[in-house]
């Protein structure tokens, strides 16, 4: 028998399992008889059909809704994964990008009868620049990871414009992972430098790092510590005495709305994740956004099109020789645009800030809350989120990953874990603004709990959890025996 | 931890044995405790050049992926092919069964000196 | 504030607890001279009433294919999307989990990528697919990247058939790795071997096929990857999921890699994304494949599970020895595509790709009579052909817009030279209405003498 006690532990069927001959969940449009017969021939036509699932539309609904219940997500309960901002997504926003003038679009048209649509792109970057300080923009960009190329890409343009593309890219040892990935995809060299003793860049192994090759820096401000880098200013300013550029990572722009501005620390180009920031919903990984904004000595190397406003209309300039080309097939995640807009116009401007500031509220008072038990790694103010070790915990003989597994059981999504890598048996919390005081009380009173557990019985937490869909899972197994798809064969 | 008398040692945890004018080449038992479960080892050619301290391969784990560096230079003998199959080989016996390509020495005797013996290996995982 | 549930007296209590005696006090690290003093220049928080009516006052300023019949294409298709997709996708669980990065409470997601990647398999004949990319545009992007790196080869054929928009994605992605590409001509709208061997040697990495083409002409895959594979290159196919139920699939042929754009899988157009980009490729370059990927494991109960697989290809692992930086992928839109194909099935997907076909042989043989307009292709058309319209094609798409009818993609809007090029798709909502007021109006276009 498949079915347990606990409906939620039983083993789920696959769509495929649930097939049989002949149902079907759809019925196609009619055909008028009139229409000739659509003529191929035979040795480009399909013989074997494709082995989709034959099932009615009550067993899909049915299939999915119950798959569905085996996530966690925020609609659900607190997910304070650090770097991911892991906010509320207001319902108004998917309502408002279905809408037939938005969602019936086709990207190729132009002129009259899209003229809402770009005005909708043209008010959202500029509240954009107006929360970033910098001059221009691309909206483009499908995710964070996107933006960084493409924002090195025009560092590559700019410096070849100025006759050497040059070779090298700084990043700090507590980067995300995309920032190497995204340099080396630019062609350029990754020159890694380790922080100092307080989590920040250190400014000395920054001057002896640079020369005429370094092409630039990527920083991410607020770091991966969830510290401000107190000498962004100086620090921009040695780059930019190298000839070099640099770059905000703004995974972490959730801290700064209304408190301080990438382009007022100097900041030569900057990318925001909407899926974060402004609260557009994650999807199970995806679809994001991910909008660069740039210093005007970048706008002639924006990817094309480039969103123009005349007096009389907006329009698409594909018109731009030094473009570095376009890095989507179309605009980007526009239907990511339109509840990013609608998310500003609701906040407004005060609330932004507000939203900043509760986002730094709530994480100094996790901060301090939990530093009891858990060791902070830098014990200072933190900016939207805090970084713990699970140092202690450890040598009770608990790691951080039997830590996050026990969460679990308590309905509470981990925090990020062994991130960044400075940091030993790493724990990075983000709450966000969306949690109230109560949640967050909840959140420290089970994570003592569990301290408490590791103390008295570690061998509990390591077999954790035990109240999921799923035990813990075998990953050596699933990448050694590798099964990627539900057929064996291929017809 | 287990680091046999027999065998010279890099610092980046791969460990050769000659025997019979064929050098053997493995990862020693703290590179598998540091990597976790292997699952998959990226092998070089039979017959391909290697030279010390080049890579000539890739180790994988769940969550971390290591280059194999060349202890000494040679040519690709032999490789381990239980290794495709079966790479947690490796966790289990990582000197005898979990050993990874065999490579004929050309320049052993140049090459020794920058190795390091199982003392000194001990030092060096311990500090 | 509706999203923030902390009062003011919340916050007070909150940085009292903190030990600090202002927020101003968390904000030490920050110089004064970098603190933002002024408000931002944006507007005050408005209700949800007001933001909505904001909204749809500009939604209401564009054409749309839900009230005009919509016959553009070229990358993006307007296909009917079931009730029960939105109602699925629209469930928080979906909606709004993050990357699976804990399995044990990421089931529903992961299952779905599985069932996701077992659906595109099946329709390309592939035996890997991931996770999902970006868009059509970056999965070429990432296959010509895979078949560098495989290939150890630096130069890149592709066809003028092949979507231009995808084309200049790819160039834009590649360039600075050095690879280098050259075009193919299509005499006829075909894509043939004649042309394509001209530029084949020993250098080249992969070729680039569409299939059925960007001119929706369905080639013979066949030999063009023999000839190809002679070479040494990998066949790169970009194919049409929807096509899938009707043609045989690029896997069949021997394609290396087969990518795709996924938006027609259930997902409206959207005014260009979020869409879907395809990946599947062949299990000997499956350690190369960009993006995530999920298999089939254990738990401790011996349980049926689902994780994340292959890691170590993925930026967070291998940061700078990546050969992809893709973080993420569509999940949602991947989800409503697994969503659509289950309700859809072997036998919807094929009475779809009949009807798409159907309508395009209808149009072709009424506009054939409209005099002015030509058709420069000849061959099966899947859903799409190009026209020659009389005159400029803008001119054309301005005036039956004009009339409520978004007649086709005029080619210059793509960076082409052919002014009188228009591409004209034709779905399974096309109805026999919809095409004989294109006609009709064609004829007024002739007859009002505008041409």
């Amino acid at each position: 028998m498949k079915r347990n006690i606990l409906a939620l532990q039983s083993e789920m069927d696959m769509i495929f399992e649930l097939s049989r001959n002949g149902r079907s969940g759809y019925q196609v449009p009619p055909t008028s008889d009139q229409l000739p017969e659509f003529e191929i021939p035979q040795e480009l036509r399909r013989n074997a059909a494709p082995r989709l699932p034959e099932v009615s539309e009550n067993t899909t609904v049915r299939h999915y809704v119950n798959l569905s219940t085996r996530n966690h997500h925020i609609d659900k309960d607190f997910y304070p994964l650090g770097s991911c901002t892991m906010k509320y997504n207001p319902k108004v926003n998917d309502e408002m990008s279905a809408l037939p003038g938005f969602a019936g679009l086709n990207p190729w048209q132009t002129g009259a009868t899209a003229q809402g649509a770009m005005q909708l792109m043209y008010e959202l970057s500029d509240a954009l620049l107006e929360v970033t300080g910098m001059d221009d923009i691309t909206l483009q960009p499908a995710a964070g990871a996107q933006g960084e190329f493409a924002a090195l890409l025009m560092f590559r343009a700019y410096h070849q414009k100025n006759g050497n593309p040059r070779k090298r890219i700084i990043i700090p040892d507590s980067a995300h992972g995309t920032n190497p990935a995204s340099i080396i995809l630019a062609g350029y060299a990754v020159t890694q430098l380790p922080s100092d003793s307080n989590g920040l860049m250190d400014t000395e192994a920054l001057k002896r790092a640079l020369d005429e090759d370094v092409a630039g820096l990527m920083i991410t401000n607020p770091n991966t510590l969830g510290l401000f880098e107190s000498n962004i200013s100086k620090i921009i300013d040695l780059v930019h005495e190298a000839g070099g550029l640099v770059y905000m990572d703004g995974a972490n722009l959730n801290a700064l709305m209304g408190i301080s501005r990438p382009g007022d620390m100097g900041f030569d180009a900057c990318h925001m994740n909407l899926h974060k920031t402004f609260s557009t919903p994650h999807g199970g990984g995806g679809p994001g956004s991910g909008p660069v904004a740039i210093k005007e000595k970048l706008t002639r190397f924006l990817p094309v099109p480039v969103l123009t406003k005349t007096k009389a209309e907006f329009a698409w300039d594909w018109d731009r020789p030094d473009s570095i080309g376009s890095v989507h097939s179309f605009y980007g995640n526009f239907g990511m645009h339109v509840r990013a807009l609608a998310y500003i116009k609701s906040m407004g401007g005060d609330g932004l800030r507000a939203i900043s500031e509760n986002a730094i509220i709530n994480a100094n008072y996790l901060r301090k809350k939990l530093s009891p038990a858990y060791q902070v790694f830098v014990d200072k103010p933190c900016m939207h989120e805090v970084v713990l070790s699970g140092n202690l915990q450890k040598q009770k003989g608990v790691r951080t990953t039997d830590i996050a597994k026990r969460l679990l059981d308590f309905g509470i999504h981990p925090p990020t874990v062994y991130f960044p890598l400075i940091v030993p048996e790493c724990l990075m919390i983000e709450p966000t603004e969306s949690e109230s005081r109560e949640t967050l009380d909840e959140f420290v009173e089970v994570m003592m709990q569990i301290d408490r557990e590791a103390s008295e019985s570690p061998d509990l937490l390591k077999q954790a959890p035990y109240t999921t869909p799923v035990r813990r899972l075998d990953e050596a197994g699933a990448a050694r025996n590798l099964n990627i798809r539900f057929y064996d064969d291929i017809r | 931890m287990n680091i046999p008398a027999n065998c010279l040692y890099t610092k980046e945890h791969e460990w050769v044995r000659l025997a019979d004018g064929a050098a053997v080449i493995g990862v020693t038992d703290f590179a598998q405790g540091e990597l976790g479960d292997v699952v998959f080892v990226q092998l070089p050619p039979l017959g391909s050049t290697v030279k010390q301290g080049d890579s000539f391969g890739t180790i994988e784990a769940v969550k971390a992926v290591a280059d194999l560096y060349a202890p000494i230079s040679g040519e690709i003998l032999e490789v381990n092919s239980v290794l495709d199959g079966s790479p947690e080989v490796i966790n289990r016996e990582p000197y005898t069964d979990g050993w990874i390509v065999k490579i004929k020495p050309t320049s052993i005797e140049t090459e020794k000196s920058n190795l390091m013996t199982p003392e000194q290996y001990k030092d060096f995982t311990s500090a | 504030m509706r999203y923030i549930p902390n009062t003011p007296d919340d916050r007070s209590a909150m940085l009292r607890d903190i030990g600090v005696s202002s927020f101003e006090d968390l904000l030490t690290a920050i110089p004064k001279d970098l603190r933002y003093q002024k408000p931002l220049n944006i507007a005050p928080g408005k209700s949800e009433w007001e933001v909505r009516r904001e909204m749809e006052a500009m939604a209401l300023k564009n054409q749309n294919a839900m009230s005009t019949p919509c016959f553009m294409g070229a990358g993006c298709y307007d296909h009917f999307v079931p009730s029960a997709v939105n109602a699925l996708a629209s469930r928080s669980e979906y909606a709004t989990a993050y990357t699976p990065y804990q399995p044990e409470v990421a089931q529903g997601t992961l299952q779905v990528i599985y069932e996701f990647q077992t659906m595109i398999s099946e329709l390309f004949a592939m035996p890997a697919a991931n996770a999902s990319l970006y868009d059509g545009g970056n999965a070429l992007s990432e296959a010509v990247s895979m078949a560098c790196a495989h290939t150890k080869r630096r130069r890149v054929v592709w066809t003028e058939a092949v979507n231009p928009a995808y084309r200049r994605v790819a160039r834009t992605n590649n360039v600075a790795h050095g690879v280098t590409f050259d075009t193919a001509p299509c005499a006829n709208g075909c894509q043939s071997n004649e042309d394509i061997a001209m530029l084949l040697s020993e250098d080249v990495a992969a070729v680039v096929l569409q299939y059925p083409n960007f001119y929706g002409v369905v080639d013979d895959l066949k030999k063009l990857i023999e000839r190809i594979h002679t070479a040494g290159a990998l066949a790169i196919v970009v194919s049409d999921p929807m096509a899938m139920g009707v043609l045989a699939p690029p896997g069949r042929f021997g394609a290396d890699i087969v990518v795709g754009e996924g938006q027609s899988l259930g997902n409206f157009m959207s005014y260009g994304g979020p869409y879907l980009g395809l990946f599947a490729c062949t299990m000997e370059l499956v350690r190369l494949m960009p993006g995530r990927i999920v298999g089939v494991t254990k738990d401790l109960d011996r349980k049926r599970g689902f994780v994340l697989t292959l890691q170590t290809r993925e930026q967070h692992i291998r940061r700078d020895k990546a050969t992809s930086n893709v973080c993420t992928n569509q999940g949602l839109i991947a989800t409503r595509a697994t969503f659509y194909l289950s309700l859809v099935g072997p036998q919807g997907l094929r009475d779809i790709g009949n009807a798409c076909g159907r309508r395009a042989a209808y149009l072709i043989s009424k506009l054939r009579d409209v005099p002015g307009f030509g058709f420069p292709h000849s061959g099966p058309h899947f859903r799409e052909f190009l026209l020659r319209v009389p005159g400029k094609a803008e001119e054309f798409f301005d005036h039956m817009a004009a009339h409520g009818v978004l007649a086709g993609v005029p080619l210059v809007r793509l960076g082409l030279a052919d002014e009188r090029g228009l591409l004209v798709a034709l779905t399974e909502t096309r109805t026999l209405e919809d095409m004989d007021l294109y006609v009709s109006l064609a004829q007024k276009y002739v007859a009002e003498g505008k041409r």
